[in-house]
């Protein structure tokens, strides 16, 4: 943190002064990264002792898979960004690998594979992940400064709604869809166009509240303790909100539209350093949750999944019982509860039997039973760790965009943890959403990485020794001392 | 598999995976648990400990900054002695230190008589702090006389920048 100031003269008792010229830290994240690559390569000799009794033939290629891709993008990180945090990039290589390995597990059951939800999905997310690290790679590359990203502000607004619309286009949404429209079919991949749209977003409401803060913080009315912001400055949130309605209603998909507005909110508190932006966004997340789920039956599945768990898994598993009804929200508790303090051990949990989308949006159960409390525990404070990284990046980083920018990112990789682990352990209404780096998905790990390396990129801009001191270009006269 | 393994296996990974929070978590303790926090008192309570300051020699209550790495009789904190910042301490680290209003500056000065970019502190090659004037409009003192070139600091040497006074302390 270069350029802390100690201009804190009017406080009382303590002033702090940080650490300034910081070293480049490239050693500390190889020694991380080698940590980050044997965990998941552990596990993985786990999971073949635990199902098959012997160590995975595979162990020797996964690992060195693996350590390949974290080592190619630790020399990029190296060459293109020397001052980068230390931290992002071992904890992300962790939950991937992790990931991978889960994956794998639940690749070995006989059940998955019979229902076509397992089999050959280890490798696809391999190839996924060294994809990830591609666009990784490509953003340390080409983006030199974080900064460039600001004059497209709102080429990326444009951007972020197409690819929202982009599932909605008839023939290019897939047809693969099981309540949410949110995957588009090229050739014979399918996309989650969202996960990109999240930092394509994120871009162009920093480029925005950047040129709008002072008019949306300064411009208001004191009305009750809070300030009112006038009626024109409420036009962007109002819009943002009621883009995130229509993506509900359209493509019924609750967990990006929560993304979505919930990373607005947090960016304009940021901004505008106003509580009263949250207390309009949660009121306003509120009633456009309830009205939706008032006639969308998609959506009120899911809210009667999470009131009465038990009753719709009874519902679910009665011949002649009308309606749809979700039997994954109890099999999910069943499995954190069968999971206990220290879990089943890897490979010897029963998580497959949440048959659909056991792989992907409700992974973090696997890890529930097979780690339990404790192994949760540490992957949610890796996650954690990520975003305080992201925070840290956003607090020391200079242009005020910059700041934006990596609170954005790292708010809305919070929010996509929350809601999907807030949804599996029945803290909230499930969504359909993936736990990032963890689940399956080719969409939702490229993405990521993509979401790291710009994280990346600013961090190493933030934390970058700053250049010997030009002429100020902030002068202001100088009283010269008059000699008396 | 026997079961003892697995047990031993399961077990085994927990620890792994929270050991490698633990560690990450010391790469960034500095964050966690903030730098070097100095107690400073109001301004009124500064005025008084100026006054005690001349009267006793300086307390010497802070660890040293980094251990063993630096040579004996060398400073390890720079400790703002007079002026509006009185109290503040910067430890010594090897960094170049610079002091105007400007607010990037290192030390930002609330002081009238200051430069913008008024004067920077650094190390040379052999580890002895040197104070240099950027071309101020009022200049730097050290003691009594005017920085011309850019001049090793004695320990305990007052450097004055218009109202505000630091030096060097180990």
């Amino acid at each position: 943190m270069s350029g802390t100031s100690a201009t804190n003269t009017s406080t009382h008792h303590t002033s702090t002064i940080g650490a300034i010229g910081a070293p480049s830290r490239r050693n500390t994240e190889l020694a991380l990264l080698v940590f980050a690559v044997l965990i998941p390569v552990f596990a993985y000799a786990n999971v073949g002792l635990a199902i098959n009794d012997q160590v995975p033939a595979g162990l020797l290629s996964y690992g060195l898979g693996l350590g390949l891709l974290a080592g190619v993008a630790h020399l990029v990180v190296r060459k293109f960004a020397p001052y980068a945090d230390p931290l992002m990039l071992p904890l992300a290589t962790l939950l991937n690998g992790l990931g991978l390995v889960a994956i794998w597990r639940l690749d070995q059951s006989k059940l998955l594979q019979s229902i076509g939800q397992a089999g050959g999905k280890a490798t696809n997310q391999l190839i996924y992940t060294a994809m990830g690290i591609a666009l990784f790679a490509v953003v340390l590359i080409f983006l030199k400064d974080h900064r460039t990203l600001q004059r497209y502000t709102y080429i990326s607004m444009a951007g972020a709604l197409v690819l929202l619309l982009l599932p909605l286009v008839p023939g290019l949404g897939a047809e693969l869809t099981y309540g949410a429209k949110i995957w588009i079919q090229v050739g014979s991949f399918t996309i989650q166009p969202g996960e990109f749209a999240k930092i394509v977003l994120a871009v162009f409401f920093a480029g925005y509240l950047m040129v709008k803060r002072d008019a949306l913080a300064l411009a208001s009315r004191r009305f009750m303790g809070l300030y009112l912001p006038r009626g024109r400055d409420l036009g962007p949130i109002i819009v943002v909100w009621m883009i995130s309605i229509l993506i509900l209603v359209f493509e019924t998909d609750l967990g990006t539209s929560l993304l979505f507005f919930g990373m607005f909110v947090i960016m304009l508190y940021v901004a505008t350093e106003r509580t009263s932006w949250i207390v309009f966004g949660l009121l306003m997340s509120g009633a456009g949750a309830v009205g939706v789920a008032s006639f969308e039956p998609h959506v009120q599945t899911r809210v009667q999944a999470w009131l009465n768990p038990m009753h719709e898994y009874t519902l679910s598993r009665t011949p002649g019982a009308t309606g749809v009804h979700s039997e994954q929200a109890m099999q999910a508790l069943w499995a954190f509860g069968s999971g206990g303090t220290l879990g089943t051990g890897w490979g010897q949990g029963h998580s497959e039997l949440i048959r659909f989308a056991a792989n992907s949006d409700f992974i973090f159960a696997t890890f529930g039973e097979e780690l339990g409390l404790a192994g949760v525990m540490a992957i949610l404070l890796i996650y954690g760790l990520v975003v305080e990284r992201g925070v840290r990046t956003a607090l020391a980083a200079r242009d005020p965009f910059g700041k934006l920018l990596a609170v954005g990112l790292s708010g809305a990789f919070a929010l996509q943890v929350f809601v999907v682990a807030g949804g599996v352990m029945g803290l909230i209404p499930l969504t359909g959403m993936t736990m990032p780096f963890l689940a399956y998905g080719g969409s939702s790990v490229i993405a990521n990485w993509a979401l790291i390396g710009i994280l990346i990129r600013i961090s190493d801009t933030a934390r970058r020794p700053a250049p010997a001191p030009a002429p100020s270009p902030d002068a202001e006269m100088t009283q010269v001392v008059r000699p008396s | 598999m026997s079961e003892l393994t697995l047990t031993v296996m399961r077990l085994g990974f927990l620890a792994v995976l929270w050991l490698f929070v633990i560690v990450a978590v010391q790469v960034i303790r500095s964050d966690l648990f903030g730098t070097r926090v100095t107690q400073r008192g109001s301004r009124r309570e500064a005025g008084r400990a100026q006054q005690a300051q001349r009267q006793a020699p300086p307390q010497q209550r802070q660890q040293p900054a980094s251990g063993g790495r630096q040579r004996r009789n060398a400073p390890t904190k720079l400790v703002v002695s007079e002026g509006t910042l009185t109290g503040t301490t910067v430890a010594l680290q090897g960094q170049t230190i610079t002091l105007g209003r400007a607010h990037d500056s290192t030390i930002v000065l609330d002081d009238d008589y200051a430069s913008s970019r008024h004067a920077r502190i650094y190390p040379d090659r052999d580890g002895n702090w040197i104070v240099e004037d950027l071309g101020s409009t009022n200049g730097t003192y050290l003691d009594r006389s005017r920085l011309t070139t850019p001049t090793p600091i004695p320990l305990g040497a007052p450097i004055r920048i218009g109202k505000t006074v630091i030096e060097l302390r180990k």
